[in-house]
Order: structure tokens, then sequence, then C-alpha cells
């Protein structure tokens, strides 16, 4: 994929342009103003980071989430240096799968991972990651077989259904090697050599609260206290934050916390409304979003906020997060049997989208997606199938359109009388 | 800063008033775009300004202000700008004890009772130099997110106190040596919370609401989001030495963001829609 873009058009101090990527995709560019202030010099860096790619409204650096689809939405992708805050679905079932993809693209991308967890341990986390879809080995094959596939789809010719056409097209299938995005297969685990090739810290949180380390005195629960100490000390150890010059191959991490502000955690805003520390979850995001913008680094949480008691809280957790994504799943809820949702298994909201460097952000029109589970890949739809986002032109709604189309019977005592004079 | 803005607000960098303190308020939106409007509209007007960034960093400041005309790195180093890059120094006072009394110093205390160490801070920059010649017109203090302190474990009435020991600095600042008022202006944003019974954020919010001269209140639309509108303005006035009749102006406006401006409309006048 070819991105070209000219961020800015200052000639002040830093003049910066991205590099059209070839299609052998060494996508090199540079970039202005590094966000991650990692070095003192303002002049422009030459950056090319493996499974990283710019932002084509900014120049802003990117990282994958694990689902080309949630990367589309989200503008392109995870911008390196912020927080996406997955709210969790009510029996948690579907936000360890976000969770485990943003790993598994860390894994696939050769970037360092970091895993903090109070249930499960970080080791067993990383045993059960998807295996990637697309595997060097067999790439050939597999790119023979996409694209017998994939121009037939969008080349047909709608002849009844033709406002089909018009809908946005959405990823919903693999598609060819990307160096940006993978897919990935939940029904099969990660290899286990890709799994021990990779750099990872865990972070358990009943091994880590015994050991002695020296705590800072911090209002912090100690589970947050020991968490932000260990973050910062793989940052600072490995260079994340630039401060060793010498390495010469820079890398991405990724953290991933899971089930933040749960009892797990020692904290309890999620027994009690107004209990003794409803402000350490708060001051957790603060201080780790200012690691994170001083460093390399992308970090995923997932937060049971169905869960917290207080709402201020949620308001002041979405404030202090960058990207907000909820997941609504139906099990359990009367939408499971609404026939609108019968091919789904949940609701996904993309609660908020950060304007980083930039008055405006690349917010989707489309706002009703749901998301479902098939064997082997997670897809993110549209749930309205048909929609016209022109003004000027005439809005067809489903129901109205298919009765019309199709003589779906919408009443039938009307069309008694009629039937019965054929008869006759 | 927004040439429209300047406009509804009849104001330009030359001839801006003094003295005042304006909220920005944002309900259910993102209104960093006012923030970046006054940032570069005080730079322009030849203020020395007093940023506490507590939200996002220098970089994003300084990029956006790029697109908007002015260079925050200039300034800064020309000593025009204070910057307190609220991510950088949190992260700094969390893990390293400091020697000296830090702004945020209540990040390492359990119970911090007050923001003196910030307002101190403040003072500090905006304190006017002695050096006989007036370099600047007058100060300015810009906070971005006032709400944010309240996540960071400060009672609403701490805020208060510090916001009222500021504005008694920078709005009514006597200079010793040569007697003249340096009435200086004040800027912070505020996020109302809505529904979200955040009752610390309602006492803030109101507090300020009562005492601030200019209010700007950007909202999302009632119905929702629209690429093309992308929010509501709310601009009132506040004048209380003013006859009844222009005592508390209000006007509403709608707007859409741009790359490097906002395009402000009556209500229902979208260039979309018409």
């Amino acid at each position: 994929m070819a991105a070209v873009a000219t961020c800015g058009s200052v000639a002040a101090s830093t003049g910066s342009a991205v590099a059209t990527a070839s299609k052998s995709n060494v996508t090199s560019f540079q970039r202005r103003g590094p966000r991650a202030s990692v070095t003192n010099d303002s002049g422009p860096r030459l950056v090319s980071i493996a499974g990283t790619r710019p932002s084509v409204r900014n120049g802003q650096l990117l990282v994958s989430t694990g689902l080309p689809a949630l990367d589309q939405l989200l503008g392109g992708g995870l911008a390196v240096g912020t927080v996406l805050l997955i709210e969790e679905d009510k029996y948690n079932i579907y936000s360890p799968l976000l969770f485990k993809y943003f790993l598994a693209e860390g894994i696939v991308n050769g970037h360092t991972l970091l895993v903090a967890s109070a249930k499960e341990d970080p080791a067993n986390i990383l045993q059960e990651l998807p295996a990637p879809l697309l595997d060097d080995k067999c790439k050939k094959e597999f790119d023979e077989d996409v694209y017998n596939h994939k121009t037939p789809e969008s080349n047909i010719k709608m002849k009844i259904a033709w406002r089909y056409q018009l809908l946005p097209k959405m990823e919903i299938g693999p598609v060819s090697s990307s160096r940006f995005g993978h897919y990935y297969d939940a029904s099969k685990r990660m290899p286990q050599e890709l799994i021990e090739a990779s750099n990872w810290h865990g972070f358990f949180l009943p091994e880590k609260i015994s050991s002695t380390l020296k705590v800072e005195p911090c209002s912090l629960t100690p589970g947050y206290t020991k968490l932000l100490q260990f973050i910062q000390n793989i940052i600072y150890e490995e260079g994340f934050d630039g401060s060793n010059p010498q390495k010469k191959q820079r890398n991405i991490l990724r953290i991933g916390i899971q089930n933040l502000g749960s009892p797990l955690w020692g904290d309890d805003i999620c027994c009690a409304e107004n209990g003794g520390n409803s402000h350490s979850l708060t001051k957790f995001l603060y201080v780790l979003r200012g690691l994170l913008r001083t460093s390399l680094s992308a970090c995923i949480i997932t937060m049971p906020t169905h869960l917290i008691q207080n709402k201020a809280i949620i308001a002041r957790v979405t404030t202090l997060s960058d990207v907000v994504v909820g997941l609504e799943s139906f099990i359990g809820s009367e939408r499971e049997t609404n026939p609108l949702y019968k091919d789904y298994h949940g609701l996904i909201h993309i609660r908020q989208i950060p304007r980083l460097n930039n008055l405006i952000c690349d917010e989707s029109d489309v706002k009703d997606l749901a998301f479902k589970l098939k064997r082997k890949l997670f897809t993110i739809e549209c749930i309205t199938k048909l929609r016209s986002y022109d003004l000027r032109r005439q809005r067809y709604f489903l129901s109205r359109h298919l009765q019309r189309k199709f003589s779906i019977k919408k009443n039938p005592y009307f069309k008694k009388p009629h039937t019965l004079k054929k008869i006759y | 800063m927004f040439v429209e803005l300047n406009n509804l607000l009849n104001t330009t960098p030359d001839r801006a008033e003094q003295g005042k303190l304006t909220l920005l308020c944002d309900a259910k939106t993102d209104g960093s775009f006012l923030v970046h409007h006054f940032l570069s509209f005080y730079l322009k007007a030849n203020c020395k300004v007093c940023f506490v960034a507590l939200i996002q960093s220098f970089s994003h400041y300084s990029i956006v202000g790029q697109k908007l005309g002015v260079s925050l790195t200039m300034a800064r180093e020309r000593g025009q700008l204070v910057f307190l890059e609220g991510l950088k120094s949190a992260v700094d006072v969390v893990f390293q004890a400091q020697k000296e009394p830090h702004p945020l110093q209540f990040l390492r205390e359990a119970n911090a009772g007050n923001l003196k160490p910030l307002f101190e801070f403040v003072r500090e920059a905006l304190k006017p130099v002695d050096s006989g010649e007036a370099r600047w017109t007058y100060p300015v203090l810009l906070v971005d997110d006032l709400s944010v302190l309240l996540s960071l474990g400060m009672g609403a009435v701490a805020v208060l106190d510090f916001i009222h020991y500021c504005r008694a600095t920078v709005c009514w600042e006597l200079k010793a040596s040569i007697l003249y008022l340096m009435q200086g202006n004040m800027v912070v944003l505020v996020h109302d919370s809505g529904d979200a019974e955040d009752e610390e954020n309602d006492i803030l919010l109101n507090g300020l609401s009562h005492q601030s001269h200019l209010i700007l209140r950007a909202e999302g639309l009632a119905t929702g989001f629209c690429r093309d509108v992308h929010g509501q303005l709310r601009i009132l006035w506040r004048r209380p030495s003013q006859p009844a009749v222009h005592r508390d102006q209000s006007f509403t406006y709608q707007y859409k963001i741009q790359d490097k401006s906002v395009s402000f409309f009556a209500k229902g006048m979208s260039p979309a829609v018409l």
C-alpha cells in the first residue's frame, strides 16, 4: 500500500515529507517534531520501525491494533504514545480477544511486549495468543488464493440490490501480505517458536506484591505503584524513551494491562461508590499517559467499566485515555432475540478518538457497528445494511425497500380477499 | 487564532480586554480548539503567557500552533512563553524524589490539601521583570483542563482557591517601581460532565461560571454526530458593571473545525445544508 502525505506546510524550522512507500514496503519517512520527544535535537529524523506506518493525516507514527477493521475505524491505527482503553463486555468474553490480538500483532512484528495482569500469569496469556493467518513460508500460496477470490467480489454488478454497492467496503477477509495489520486465526494457537523468539516482560501482581521492591511514597494503591515502577524500569532500561542513543535498532514497546480497576488489583472502585481510593485509578492513568507520551510505546488496557459504581470515575477515565472502545455483547440481554442482531455477537462502540497534533480527528461516519466471532475471524461490520450518505439522494430504509422490491407481506389479512377471489 | 472567532468575540490581538477571566467549557465534545485559539491569540498579542498544560504534551500544542501561525519553541526561547508540561513533570515527581518543592508536588502526597506549589510556580512565571523596559504587554495565565486536577485527587474547593489566588495575582497586579496596574487575563478550560453526576466537577464549573467575565461553551449537537457541523458554541458575556441591557449577552453559533481554521455560522445555516 502506498502512503503519500506531506505533513505541515510551515517552512520555518524543519521541513519534512513522507516518502512514497513502494510495493516492497520499507516505509521510511521523516517525522517532524517526533511525538515521543526521544532526542533533544529538533531536526528531522529518519525513522523506520517494523510494524509501524505514518498516519496519512499528519505523519504521526501508528501501530496496528491487531484487527485491521478496528485500525480502519480509528483512522489508520493506534498512535504511538497513546492508550487504547477497551471497556469490557459484561462477562469478559470478547475483550480478552482484542487484548490478545494486540499482543499477537506485537509478536508478529517483533515488538517488545509488557503484559500485566492480576488474574492470569502473563506466560499463560502468551500461550493462548491466536496464530497469524499469514505465515511467511506459505505466503506465496496464500497470495494466489487471495488473488483468485478478491477480484470477483469487487466486480459484481448488482442488478437488484444495487444500493449495496454504495456501502463502504470494510475489510472482512484476509488480504495480501502487508507489513501493517495481520489477520489471526482464533481457533489456533501462536506457534511456540514465535513466542520464544519474542522479547517479553510479564507482571503478575500476586508475585510482585510480595517482593520487597522499594516503594516510593505515593497515594496510589500498592499494585498500581509497583506496576508503574515496573513499566518505567523497562522503558528506561531498554531505551524506549531515547535514553540510550547508542541503540541502532529502535523498537516499539507494547504494553497490555488486563482488568485494570478490578478488585484483584487492590482497587475498590468496583465495590463501593465512594471508596477510599477513588483517585488511585485516575492518577495511575495520568502517570501512565506521561510515561507513554515520552517513549515509543503503545498501551492497551481492558477495564470492567460496567462494574464501576461511581459514574463520574468513568467520565474521568475516558478523558484521561486516548482511544476508548466499548464492547457490548448480546449474551444474556434481550437483544439476543432481536432479529436485527441475529447474525452478530455484540455491538462495538467507538466512544472517543483523540485529536493528536491536530484540530480534527479521523472520525468514522459509521456509528452503529457490530462484531461477530466466526470460527476463525473476529469481524466488525456496520449493522445498518442500507444507508445513504449523500444528503441530496433519497434515503431508503431496509424494511420498506425490501417490501417494495420483494413483496413481503405486510399484513396477511388484507391479502385474503384477493386469494379467495382467485380460487373462485 | 481563528479570525472568525475574533469577529464573534469582537476582539483583536491589539485591543483585547484586560483583567478578565475567560471560562472555556465543553460538554459532549472536545473543546480543545478554543485553547489553541487563545494560546495563539495571546502570543500574537505580545503577552507574557504562562501555560499550565496538564493534558497534552508540548509537541502537540507546538504542532497545532504552527498551523495557526505561532511558534511555541521560539516563544519559549525568548521568554514569552512559560510552559509547564504536566505529563512530563508528573513522571519526574512520581519517580524521583525532588529537593525543591515541585509544582505538581501533590501527586506524591496522599492527602494534599492545596495547590500552593502550583500557585507559586505561576506567580514566579508571571512576575514582572524589573528590567525597565516593558517587553510584554500584560501577563496571561492559561490552564488546559482544570478537571484533570480533580482526577488527580484535589478537591473542588482547593482548585477554586487556586484560581482565586491566581486571579488576585494575575488580574490585579501592582508593579512596585512604576505605579500602573498591569492587569492580566486568565483562560481556563473545564469539562462539563453532563449526566455523569460528577459533583466535584459541577461545583468547580458553577463556581467558575459565577466568577468569569466571558464563558465559551462548546457543546455537541443534541441530535448526535454530524459530519458537517461539529458542534455548537455558546458565548456568554457577564458584565456586572454594565446596565441591565448589556449585562449578560448570549450568542449561539454552530461550528465546523477544519484543518487550520474553524468556521462559524448561525444555527441551521451550515453550508452543507443550504
